[in-house]
């Protein structure tokens, strides 16, 4: 039986979390800093993913900028048409420029429907990461080379963006966004309107994720990381269980990254490479990858550290970064969320066999 | 797949978050509506200080050359305030970090604008960071001065655009090489929005002026692998090379050039974005009598720039060269003060009001700005690579030339925008 203290641990966490983002933080921080937030929170729902494909999945999802791109693309393309349509243009501002006719590339035009660029945001990278994990998982490609893969991908990506000036921008990506949905992103209040949507698609995507992580579906997913052979035997198909998390986790940094575009009024080929797909990871893994709040705060901390000390100490940042996920992965593997555990299992040593437990259900929140 | 089983309770707590966050939603501006509800940013001109915003990548790829021009940028604000500051006011320079990352750069330009509120911001480098940072300074309504030659097609209310547009660097430059009797290109460039673009000009110019690009290659940004296209480069009976590579890249194809045993003499590479500082990095042997083409080099003769050269070598080292986009930066700041001190005032409106016909005795000539397109008349230059890794003048337009972003004085780039 549960104690009622544990019965409303969870719900209790999602209020508080509830509370702080969408009660305490518009109040307590300027416009400025809110806008940052909202950029943090992005990366937050990136976490989210990152935490169940490789925290539960065992999947080094080293490419996860090339969903959180394909989910901004589709979102700012539908944005510039609609800026193009207010001001009374054809074609949008850099095309005018860069481009070599008058006319809207046919792949452009179905993103003039709001209803379709919202729908391609999560459905794109899923389409993409079900047909690369279909491909990958079949042939049960994993670890090292499931990593550099992602990262080819990745590459390959953000490479052909900047090669398509004309249609995409190149490396300057979709940048001056006006407006998001009719609303004017140059009004104060419309910038808070973002942060609430981003603050709550982060919490919905958070109590999701739970239940995936408790689901019998969850269970089976953490199996498979452990000991992909056993469950085979036991009758399941690996590939499926890992594809569902992979393809998850995809939309969830498509959503991210659709979001990511009103927010910060960008997106370009420098958030899809190589750099960036392992800085999505690198706040999930100081955090605690498997821990779901621990892989949110992670992302959160690591974002602000980014921006803060950075003014500090411009040149020791990335030396800062990398050192940071290489102390994660090594030393301790379960992040800052398992810093608790890691302690108390050092102070009353345990047989390996309830150590195991102690580590699965410290995971568990 | 079985097992996918959410709980009610899960969907339940989303859909209150959704609704809260709904209920705590005001619904602001349309867009088109013009009734931002006051987003100019007020800048801080109240004690003895102003502060200034100095936006540049201190760490990232592309720190090498934007630590030059912060440098040149922090010379110019320690001599104004040395000599009395701007309207009595001295300067405090705040320096951010845009850490090549052009949503850093975005993020960092709002830093400036709202949490220092800076009087003017200075810098930026590429034309991505450039145009990732647009929208701020034009929702802020705060003024950027941009150093650097660009790609032109551009104007924006709030930039000023101290360095070359393409009819001040790009098109004399193929004026120049058309007089040599060199009419034959081969573009080679990085792939990016710059080498793009002036690519795009070079072949409108060759088509209409009886020149001809016999070969066009681009290489991502960063690349080292240049045996292809030189082998290329050697094979299409060009008479010189036009090249817009940037950074790095131009070490590996120069040294791939030389190996390939082509020359200054026997196929001159005229470039856009070697200027003196990468002379040194990337080997004199190898640039030796190559041409380049810009506003100003560390040798432009005149008291100005022996004054410049001097007083950066001062403070940042003996050795250290001078080059076009840092003596632009350091210009800037002298033109801004003009600016601010022809309006009396630091408000925004008043000092672009002012900006038209300012002249500054400059290190690389006389220049004006144009306060209609918020460029500079510059004269343009075309130099020559020393044996001692500085560049020697050959050629000038012998007067400033007059700003023309979107090329529309010239009748052969009419299709271009």
């Amino acid at each position: 039986m549960k104690t009622i203290t544990e019965r409303l641990r969870v719900p209790g966490a999602f209020l508080l979390g509830a509370v702080l983002l969408l009660g305490i933080a518009p109040v307590a921080l300027s416009d400025f800093r809110l806008s940052l937030l909202a950029k943090y929170l992005c990366y937050a729902i990136v976490a989210v993913g990152v935490s169940l494909a490789w925290g539960r999945g065992g999947l080094m999802v080293l490419g996860q900028g090339v969903f959180f791109g394909l989910g901004g693309y589709a979102m700012a393309m539908h944005l510039k048409l609609a800026d193009a349509a207010d001001t009374g243009e054809k074609i949008p501002d850099f095309m005018q420029l860069y481009g070599t006719s008058d006319a809207l590339p046919w792949w452009w035009k179905p993103f003039a429907n709001p209803a379709f660029a919202l729908a391609m945001t999560v459905l794109l990278p899923m389409a993409v990461a079900a047909l690369v994990g279909f491909l990958v998982f079949r042939r049960r490609v994993k670890g090292a080379y499931f990593a550099i893969l992602s990262q080819a991908l990745a590459a390959a990506l953000s490479i052909w963006l900047i090669g398509q000036q004309a249609t995409t921008g190149g490396t300057n990506g979709l940048t001056d966004i006006q407006g998001f949905f009719g609303y004017s992103l140059d009004d104060p209040v419309n910038q808070r309107m973002v942060y609430f949507v981003i603050a709550a698609v982060l919490l919905l995507l958070m109590a999701l994720a739970r239940q995936l992580f408790v689901s019998r579906y969850g269970e089976l997913l953490v199996a498979v990381r452990d000991s992909e052979e056993r469950v085979r035997f036991l009758g399941y198909d690996p590939a499926n269980v890992k594809l569902v998390a992979y393809v998850v986790a995809a939309g969830m940094a498509g959503l991210a990254g659709a979001l990511f575009v009103p927010a910060v009024g960008i997106i370009s080929p420098a958030l899809i490479g190589i750099v960036p797909s392992i800085g999505f990871v690198i706040g999930a893994a100081v955090g605690g990858r498997a821990s779901l709040v621990g892989a949110v705060l992670g992302a959160i901390a690591v974002a602000w550290a980014q921006s803060t000390l950075s003014d500090e100490f411009p040149a020791a940042w990335t030396y800062l970064q990398g050192l940071l996920f290489v102390l994660a992965v090594g030393f301790l593997p379960g992040g800052l969320a398992s810093l608790g555990t890691v302690l108390r299992r050092r102070r009353t040593p345990a047989t390996p066999k309830e150590e195991k437990v102690v580590v699965m259900a410290g995971e568990a929140a | 797949m079985s097992g996918l089983s959410i709980s009610r309770r899960g969907l339940l707590y989303g859909a209150s978050a959704l609704g809260a966050s709904a209920a705590l939603t005001a619904c602001g501006a349309k867009t088109g509506s013009g009734t931002s509800s006051d987003a100019g940013a007020k800048a801080d001109t109240s004690g003895s200080t102003v502060k200034v915003g100095l936006l540049n990548s201190l760490s990232g790829t592309m720190a090498i050359s934007e630590v030059t021009v912060h440098n040149s940028l922090l010379l110019a604000v320690k001599e104004i305030n040395a000599s009395g500051g701007v309207l009595g006011k001295k300067l405090k320079p705040i320096s951010q970090d845009g850490a090549s990352d052009w949503p850093t750069f975005a993020e960092k330009a709002e830093a400036l604008i709202k949490d220092d509120k800076v009087v003017a911001t200075f810098g930026c480098w590429t034309s991505a960071s450039r145009k990732a940072v647009k929208p701020v300074f034009e929702r802020y309504k705060s003024l950027l001065f941009y150093p650097v030659q660009y790609e032109g097609l551009e104007e924006s209310p709030y930039i000023f655009y101290i360095g070359a547009t393409t009819n001040q660097q790009i098109v004399p430059a193929l004026d120049y090489l058309k007089k040599q009797g060199l009419t034959r290109l081969y573009l080679v460039g990085s792939d990016y929005v710059f080498p793009r673009t002036a690519n795009k000009i070079i072949k409108a110019y060759a088509e209409a002026k009886g020149m001809k690009v016999v070969g066009e290659d681009y290489a991502p940004l960063g690349s080292t692998e240049f045996s292809t296209i030189v082998n290329k480069v050697k094979g299409a009976g060009a008479d010189a090379v036009f090249n817009t590579l940037n950074g790095d890249s131009n070490v590996a194809f120069f040294k791939e050039y030389k190996s390939a045993g082509l020359t200054a003499k026997s196929l001159p590479v005229l470039s856009v974005s070697i200027a003196e500082e990468e002379v040194k990095s990337i080997g004199t042997q190898y640039l030796e009598g190559q041409l380049t083409a810009w506003n100003y080099y560390e040798t432009t003769p005149g008291a100005a720039n022996k004054k410049f050269v001097a007083a950066y070598q001062a403070a940042y080292g003996k050795d250290k060269p001078t080059s076009d986009p840092m003596e632009a930066a350091y210009i800037s700041l002298y033109l801004w003060k003009e600016m601010v001190e022809k309006a009396g005032s630091f408000d925004v409106a008043k000092v672009k009001a002012a900006s038209d016909g300012i002249t500054f005795d400059a290190p690389e000539g006389t220049v004006t700005v144009d306060g209609a397109s918020q460029h500079v008349y510059k004269t343009a230059r075309i130099g020559k690579v020393g044996s001692d890794g500085l560049i020697e003048e050959v050629w000038n337009s012998g007067k400033p030339i007059k700003p023309d972003p979107y090329l529309k004085g010239y009748s052969w780039a009419s299709a271009l925008s």
